[in-house]
C-alpha cells in the first residue's frame, strides 16, 4: 500500500520533472551565460512572480465574493473595484513593465567590440566568417567559439529563406532575412558549451539546424582563431585514400578544405571538421560512424538538404573518406 | 475635421479618438523611419526626433482631452447609469457617449505608450 502510495507520488511528480528541466542545460534562456539573458532572465522571474501574486489576489477576490453573502455592493463600490482594478493599476503596471523594457534595449544593443561574425543561414546549417580586428576573414561552419566577457557583434543574412538565430543561453533571438543584413550583439559572461538553434521554420529539416556554441578565455580565443584561420593540417599517410577520395568524387566542388584542391563554397567548409563537436549542423556527434553515415545517408538524416546521399560509393571508400575528415583538426 | 463641439454624438464623434490615436501611431512612426533612413543630417538626428514625436504627442492627447470632455457631455455626466439600452434617443447618446468616453481614455494612454519608446531610443538599431 505504503508503495502504491510512493509509486503514485512519483508518477504524479513526472510531467513536473519534465517541465523542469527546461530550466537549465546547454539551451535554456533560463540558466544564463550572456549579458542580454540575464536580464532578459530578470525580466522573466520578476514578471513570473508579480504574475503569481496577482494570479493569488484576483482568485482570492473571487473565492471571497463567491462566498460573500448578505448585502450586495453597492453599485458605486463596485464600479470603482472594476475602474481601479481592472484598467488604472494595470495600465500602470503595463507603463512600468514597457519603460523598464525600452530602457533595456539601448543597453543591449550597444555596439559590440573590435570582433565581428558574420552568420549566413542555410537550409540547413550555418556558414560561419570571423572578421578579427586588422585580420583576413576566417570561414567556419556550424560551431561558434567566442571570447567570454566581450562583447561580439553578429551580422546575421541569409540567401534562400528566412531563418533566425537563437542561443538561448546568451541572449535573444535574431531573425536573419533575405536581402537584409540584421545585427545582433552578444556578450558571454562565462565559459562553457552551449547550443544554439535555428528559431524560425526553414524548412524539412528546421529542426535538424542547430549549432554548438563553446565559450573560453580570450587567450584560449586567440589560439583558437590562429589554428581556425590556418589551413588543414597535412594528410596523415594512412587517410591518403580518404582525401583522393574526396576529390575523385567531386566532394571539393561543394566543400572547402583549405590547404587541398577542395575549394567549393556551396555547403560547409570542413577544413578544420575534426575540431567541431557535432557533424550535420549540431545533429550528430564527430565520430567516424556517424561521418560515414552522413556521407551515405544524409537524404534520410538531413531530408531536403542540398547534399545528395552518396550511398552507392563502395563502403571502404566512404570509410576512408569519413576517417579523413576525423584528422582535419 | 471630426472634432468641434457637436450637440449631438454619432459614429464620427465615436471614431474620433481611435482616430487621433491611429494618425499619431502613423506620424510617429514614420517620422522614426525617416529620420533612421536619412540619419545624419542636422534636422532628422535623434534629438529633433525626440522633440518632433512631443511635439505631435501634445495635441494629440489634448485633442483626446478634448473628445472626452465632449463625450462626458452626450453621456449627460453620468447623470443615468449604464447600460443606456432603451431605443430612445437619450440612450442612444447616452450610450454612444459613454462608449466614446472609454475609447477616450484607451486612445490615451496607447498615445503615450506609442511615444514612451522616444525618451529611451539611442540609436536606430
Amino acid at each position: 500500500m505504503e508503495q502504491r502510495t510512493v509509486t503514485g507520488r512519483a508518477m504524479r511528480a513526472m510531467p513536473l520533472a519534465g517541465l523542469l528541466t527546461g530550466c537549465g542545460g546547454v539551451q535554456s534562456a533560463l540558466d544564463p551565460a550572456g549579458f542580454e539573458a540575464e536580464q532578459v532572465a530578470r525580466l522573466f522571474w520578476a514578471m513570473l512572480i508579480a504574475s503569481g501574486v496577482i494570479w493569488v489576489l484576483v482568485l482570492g477576490l473571487a473565492s471571497y465574493a463567491a462566498r460573500r453573502r448578505g448585502q450586495p455592493w453597492s453599485q458605486q463600490g463596485a464600479s470603482r473595484l472594476i475602474v481601479w482594478a481592472g484598467a488604472v493599476v494595470p495600465t500602470l503596471l503595463l507603463a512600468v513593465l514597457l519603460f523598464y523594457g525600452l530602457r533595456l534595449m539601448p543597453e543591449l544593443r550597444a555596439p559590440g567590440g573590435p570582433l565581428r561574425v558574420h552568420v549566413e543561414g542555410e537550409q540547413f546549417w550555418w556558414r560561419v566568417r570571423y572578421h578579427p580586428p586588422g585580420g583576413a576573414p576566417v570561414e567556419s561552419a556550424n560551431a561558434l567559439v567566442l571570447p567570454v566577457g566581450q562583447r561580439v557583434e553578429f551580422s546575421l543574412s541569409t540567401r534562400d529563406v528566412i531563418h533566425s538565430f537563437w542561443v538561448p543561453a546568451l541572449g535573444g533571438k535574431m531573425d536573419m532575412i533575405p536581402g537584409r543584413t540584421n545585427r545582433l550583439v552578444l556578450e558571454p559572461t562565462r565559459t562553457g558549451e552551449f547550443r544554439g538553434a535555428c528559431a524560425e521554420l526553414c524548412g524539412a529539416s528546421h529542426a535538424l539546424m542547430a549549432f554548438t556554441v563553446r565559450v573560453v578565455e580570450p587567450a584560449e580565443f586567440e589560439a583558437w582563431l590562429a589554428r581556425e584561420a590556418a589551413p588543414a593540417a597535412a594528410v596523415e599517410p594512412a587517410a591518403q585514400a580518404g582525401e583522393a577520395a574526396f576529390l575523385a568524387n567531386g566532394c571539393g566542388a561543394c566543400h572547402s578544405v583549405r590547404g587541398t584542391a577542395a575549394r567549393g563554397d556551396i555547403g560547409p567548409d570542413l577544413t578544420h571538421l575534426a575540431s567541431r563537436p557535432t557533424i550535420g549542423a549540431g545533429i550528430l556527434e564527430n565520430s567516424a560512424e556517424n561521418r560515414a553515415a552522413f556521407i551515405a545517408r544524409v537524404d534520410q538524416i538531413k531530408p531536403s538538404a542540398r547534399m545528395p546521399a552518396y550511398g552507392t560509393l563502395p563502403e571502404t571508400e566512404i570509410a576512408a573518406i569519413a576517417a579523413w575528415l576525423g584528422t582535419l583538426r | 475635421m471630426l472634432i468641434h463641439n457637436r450637440r449631438h454624438a454619432n459614429l464620427w464623434t465615436l471614431l474620433a479618438p481611435p482616430a487621433i490615436w491611429a494618425i499619431h501611431f502613423l506620424l510617429c512612426y514614420v517620422a522614426a523611419a525617416i529620420a533612421c533612413a536619412k540619419g545624419g543630417g542636422p534636422w532628422v538626428d535623434l534629438t529633433t526626433l525626440r522633440w518632433v514625436i512631443l511635439g505631435i504627442t501634445i495635441p494629440a492627447l489634448g485633442l483626446i482631452l478634448v473628445a472626452g470632455q465632449q463625450a462626458r457631455r452626450h453621456w449627460g455626466f453620468g447623470t443615468d447609469d449604464p447600460p443606456h439600452d432603451q431605443a430612445t434617443d437619450e440612450d442612444r447618446q447616452h450610450f454612444l457617449g459613454y462608449a466614446t468616453l472609454l475609447l477616450c481614455a484607451l486612445s490615451f494612454v496607447s498615445v503615450i505608450f506609442v511615444a514612451m519608446p522616444a525618451i529611451t531610443i539611442a540609436d536606430c538599431r
